[in-house]
């Protein structure tokens, strides 16, 4: 690993103008895919900006309809919150299930959306319960966040400093953990609304996370496992690697849905 | 008095994980000297390339380079080549194509990993800094990874191998199998793969070289499963200094299971730069570099054919193998498919006719060698699976089909050279059938199909060869050593014993169960016997751990040492008791007189062995210290019965082992609790073969894609049949080529466990082959070309 200047700043506005002034700097915010990276001598910035230090970064409050979490609220912190438990469970034990136990207790919601990595559980949670991430500069919609691999809405200095994710009438998910690493091979977040509405967020399946709308259009007038995992998903764009082929991940997505949407609660 | 709750056959508490566990252990790299350099191996990206120049100038300027060296220094020193220590020649007589091994590659680079130049410097941040400033022009050559394709690929790793053939080997009697397979009722074929394994010791490789120039000496710390011979090797191979100016130092190891047997360049580098550059050289692998350069396992590409007549009774086996040697020949690489892999596929079955042919073959990837089990793991895979389909052909039970073919008589004599001593199979069938409850199967099967899940049962009916084993017969089939173990007993005035051994323990628990031995046999408190090992400097002459020979050779030396003891102590007894020495008996640590009340205690005989004032020191030398050598004359056959039951995931493919059942036969056990240890972790690495482990390289570019965890998938504990449904269960012939019965259990579990595994879930999901790992994709890809197959 090469050398770096590492920053602690206190407030966002002060790591947006530390950012500004590095010759090459990046943010951390739990720093699990950073570091690793930089270990291995695939990325070497001149700055970090820890963003953890930052007062009131993290937080969690959750409202009647709405799930509000600050972005350097560790996993581990959404895991174990009560609140979260009550409101949205299937949020609280998809955190629960993110790495091993020293990941949770370092890694952020907002570090992990803003890495958008293409098998991290977050961004499903995102698409499939239509959150909202409000940055220092404005609020996105997670339907248009998600960009492409490792890519997001995010421009450069932008800082996400919150995710509010709306009270769903039940939701669940489902995770297919690769063998070795145990990201998700493929996972959905899977959630249903007062109006009946659904949406299926996918992970790991392909270049990026993205809404399986068949399935949800088919749940929609049919909320059953079998309505969901008899909707034929097609292979094409979807990732094909030694641990699984596009059309494994398309027959996936199917059978995690159609178990999402028996444990929906 | 002999201790009950120490003896042989107690679950004595490890002595050695007080340390272990508290985080006291010093391993290779808890070592530091002063003046330390660190060095970092530039290795190559390509798995096959011309080196056309490397360009070290700028590189050599940066801050913190102490010196960088290339493979033109070693050839300027006259270094010489890694060494194969076990020859195959060709069958018609050509000798095998042992393609050059430099320390550092010298004009061409054969697989990703290849040591291309050592960076040495003050820290490792700056030699890696140098390394990335190291320009090396390859011409990228074509490569071949693929092991069935080597010979016909057209590519050309070494100019001695045009075609990649290292060796072709046989074994068996060709006429009378060719002769069965034609006369069969019927013949069940299969191709077979076993998957190569990336061995992965929790302890990474590791070495730290310094040279004395006041006493031209060098001492030398690597985690080597066999110390001495790494001495060796260095001073008669490599030609660095002669053997009584290196002292190898193998401390606390985290793990060898044989990646650790190699004699490796990294070591080899660092003994070589340290008194080149003046100053100490230490290296420690990396993970990746791990994956990359410690020795691979397994890699066979196989067709076989067993041949049964009528009455469901084995008649034939014929076996093709090709087996993959990497890109060079690894220390013991070319004896792993043949003299460890063949004699063992006679199973534990009554075969009249088997004959095997093995092509050793050169690919663009990493050497193989010894890994947990290494060529018998191989064997048992092939032979149980090929038993067990053959079975359900037949539509017999597969634990009535065994039965009816297993060796029933003793000693019996394989067709594949070696002689089973003793055993009794169907007594580990019949316990491990009623233990693991055999006949509730098929009301459990209907329960787990009531939650959509497929269950499945698989047997295997292992043996295996332990304790490399008789000197004069390895000769015959090709190795450049012997395989003895020494010994050296030494009581202390006050009564203490220290034991030298040339075993090594790198986890196996040599500290305790060798000083069980020694305290069960002298009398002498456990605690007061200490093992002492690793050290060339110490123990005079071994051969190291590997093969579960430690109790079998290693322990019977020191057995072999300790009767020299006794005899002694029996002299000097019967000197201070005045008495004929044939009258003296010894147990329990006293020595009394026949038909006598006389007797004298331990430490009585030790204090008049170095204070022999009442001895006449003409007739009896003083002090007391024996050594031995032991050569058995056969191996040792472990073997036993594993039943492994699975449900399979019908709409993932996820399958999870419900189940385990595990019935060996070690002979005499020394400390059940270790044994207990040995089976469980090399069940769980039978289990990774079986269902996680693969070595994967990318046909289209020679890389390695399976490089870290994050894509080579070592069993975890979920992995594992819960402990409560994991039994263990254990019946005792004995040995017959050892004095106490010792058979050897460290490899065991790998070698059983991974046949069980696939038989269980070829028996789920109505398959016929499956390749390993069975990881999920494979099994719902299994499933899926069923289902077409069935539309």
């Amino acid at each position: 690993m090469e050398n770096f200047n590492y920053h602690r700043p206190a407030t966002v506005l002060a790591a947006a103008a530390m950012l500004k002034k590095a010759k090459d700097g990046k943010y951390m915010s739990g720093g699990h895919t950073l570091l690793p990276t930089m270990k291995q001598g695939l990325a070497a910035p001149t700055d970090i900006i820890d963003l953890t230090a930052i007062k009131n970064f993290g937080g969690i409050k959750v409202s009647k309809s709405m799930v509000s979490i600050k972005a350097g609220t560790t996993h581990q912190e959404v895991a174990m919150s009560k609140d979260i438990k009550k409101a949205i469970p299937a949020l609280a034990e998809m955190a629960g299930k993110i790495g091993g136990v020293h990941v949770r207790h370092k890694g952020t919601i907002g570090g992990s959306i803003a890495n958008n990595d293409p098998a991290a559980d977050y961004p499903s949670a995102c698409l499939g319960l239509g959150a909202t991430i409000e940055t220092n500069k404005r609020k996105i919609e997670a339907d248009k966040f998600f960009t492409g691999m490792f890519e997001t809405a995010l421009k450069n200095g932008e800082i996400i400093t919150a995710v509010h994710f709306p009270i769903p009438k039940k939701s669940a998910h489902q995770k297919f953990p690769n063998p070795a690493s145990r990201y998700a091979l493929t996972g959905v977040f899977l959630s249903q609304d007062a109006k009946g509405k659904v949406r299926v967020g996918v992970t790991g399946a392909a270049a990026s996370a993205f809404r399986a709308t068949d399935i949800e259009t088919a749940l929609a007038k049919d909320f059953s496992a079998k309505s969901a995992s008899s909707v034929k998903i097609t292979a094409k764009g979807l990732m094909s690697d030694m641990h699984a082929t596009a059309a494994y991940r398309a027959h996936l997505i199917g059978v995690l849905a159609g178990r999402a949407v028996t444990a929906a609660k | 008095m002999a201790d009950t709750k120490t003896g042989i056959g107690a679950s004595v508490r490890r002595k050695e994980d007080d340390r272990f566990i508290q985080g006291r252990g010093r391993y290779t790299d808890d070592i530091t000297f002063q003046h330390q350099t660190h060095a970092y191996f530039l290795r190559s990206p390509h798995a096959h390339a011309e080196i056309k120049k490397i360009d070290i100038s700028k590189a050599a300027k940066l801050a913190g380079v102490v010196a960088i060296y290339t493979g033109d220094d070693v050839a300027k020193d006259k270094v010489g080549n890694l060494i194969c220590g076990w020859t195959i020649n060709f069958r018609d007589g050509r000798p095998m194509r042992h393609g050059p091994h430099p320390i550092l590659a010298q004009g061409k680079v054969r697989y990703v990993g290849d040591a291309v130049a050592v960076i040495i410097a003050e820290n490792i941040n700056d030699a890696k800094r140098a390394a990335a400033a190291i320009k090396v022009d390859y011409k990228i050559l074509p490569h071949v990874v693929d092991t069935a394709k080597a010979i016909k690929s057209g590519v050309t790793i070494h100019d001695v191998a045009p075609d990649n053939h290292v060796f072709d080997w046989a074994l068996g009697n060709e006429p009378e199998t060719n002769e069965a397979i034609k006369n069969a009722h019927h013949i069940t074929k299969m191709e077979i793969i076993n998957n190569r394994l990336a061995p992965n010791a929790m302890e990474v490789r590791c070495a730290n070289a310094q040279y004395d120039a006041a006493s031209d000496h060098f001492t030398v710390y690597a985690n080597s499963q066999n110390p001495h011979v790494l001495r060796l090797v260095i001073s008669a191979f490599h030609g660095i200094t002669s053997e009584n100016k290196i002292r190898v130092i193998s401390p606390d190891m985290g793990g060898g299971f044989g990646s650790k047997i190699a004699i490796y360049a990294e070591e080899v580098v660092c003994t070589w730069a340290a008194r080149k550059c003046g100053r100490p050289v230490k290296w420690t692998s990396e993970r990746t570099e791990a994956f990359l350069t410690d020795t691979h396992g397994r890699d066979h590409v196989t067709t076989a054919e067993l041949a049964t007549d009528k009455n469901g009774i084995i008649t034939g086996l014929r076996v093709k193998t090709v087996a993959a040697m990497g890109a060079y020949l690894s220390s013991f690489g070319p004896l792993i498919p043949t003299v460890l892999y063949a004699p063992l596929l006679s199973g534990q079955y009554n075969i009249p006719a088997i004959h095997m042919v093995v092509d050793g073959v050169y690919t663009n990837t990493t050497p193989t060698d010894a890994y947990r089990g290494a060529g018998r793991p191989e064997a048992a895979y092939l032979i149980e699976r090929i038993v067990e389909t053959a079975a359900r052909e037949l539509k017999i039970d597969p634990a009535e089909f065994r039965r009816r073919n297993m060796v029933k008589k003793f000693p019996h004599q394989t067709p594949v050279f070696v002689a089973y001593d003793n055993g009794d199979y169907e007594a580990s069938l019949d316990k491990a059938l009623e233990m693991h409850d055999y006949k509730g199967f098929a009301a459990r099967k209907a329960a787990s199909a009531k939650n959509g899940k497929l269950r499945g049962v698989g047997f295997s009916a292992y043996i295996e060869a332990c304790g490399l084993a008789p000197s004069n017969i390895v000769g015959q089939l090709g190795s450049a050593v012997a395989f003895y173990e020494s010994a050296e007993v030494r009581v202390n005035p006050v009564g203490t014993v220290e034991v030298m051994t040339g075993s090594h323990s790198h986890g196996q628990g040599h500290e305790t169960a060798f000083a069980q031995v020694v305290s069960d046999r002298l009398g002498v408190d456990i605690n007061n016997v200490s093992i002492i090992h690793g050290d060339t400097d110490k123990v005079q002459f071994g051969m190291g751990t590997y093969g579960s020979r430690s109790a079998a050779v290693g322990i019977t030396a020191i057995v072999k040492a300790m009767d020299k003891i006794e005899a002694k102590g029996k002299r000097i007894a019967a000197a201070l008791m005045e008495a004929s020495v044939n009258d003296v008996e010894f147990k329990g640590g006293e020595f009394t007189v026949k038909g006598t009340d006389k007797k004298k205690g331990w430490v009585e005989i030790s204090l008049a062995a170095y204070i022999p004032h009442k001895i006449n020191t003409a007739e009896i030398e003083p002090g007391w210290k024996e050594s031995a050598f032991f050569d058995p004359t056969n191996f040792v056959f472990p073997a036993g019965v594993h039943i492994c039951e699975v449900e399979v995931d019908s709409e993932t493919g996820h399958t999870d082992i419900v189940a385990y059942t595990a019935v060996d036969d070690f002979g005499t056990i020394i400390n059940p609790m270790i044994v207990e240890g040995q089976v469980h972790g090399g069940v769980a690495q039978g289990i990774g073969q079986a269902l996680t482990e693969g070595v994967v390289y990318d046909d289209a570019s020679g890389q390695l894609l399976t490089g870290s965890f994050m894509d080579y998938q070592m069993p975890r504990a979920r992995d594992l049949p819960l402990i409560a449904n994991f039994k263990l269960g254990f019946t005792h012939t004995m040995a017959l080529c050892n004095p106490l019965g010792l058979k050897g259990c460290g490899e065991a579990g790998a070698i059983a466990a991974t046949p069980a595994v696939i038989n269980a879930i070829t028996n789920a999901i109505g398959v016929r082959d499956l390749n390993m790992p069975a990881t999920p994709l494979t099994v719902w890809t299994a499933m899926q070309s069923m289902k077409i197959a069935a539309e």
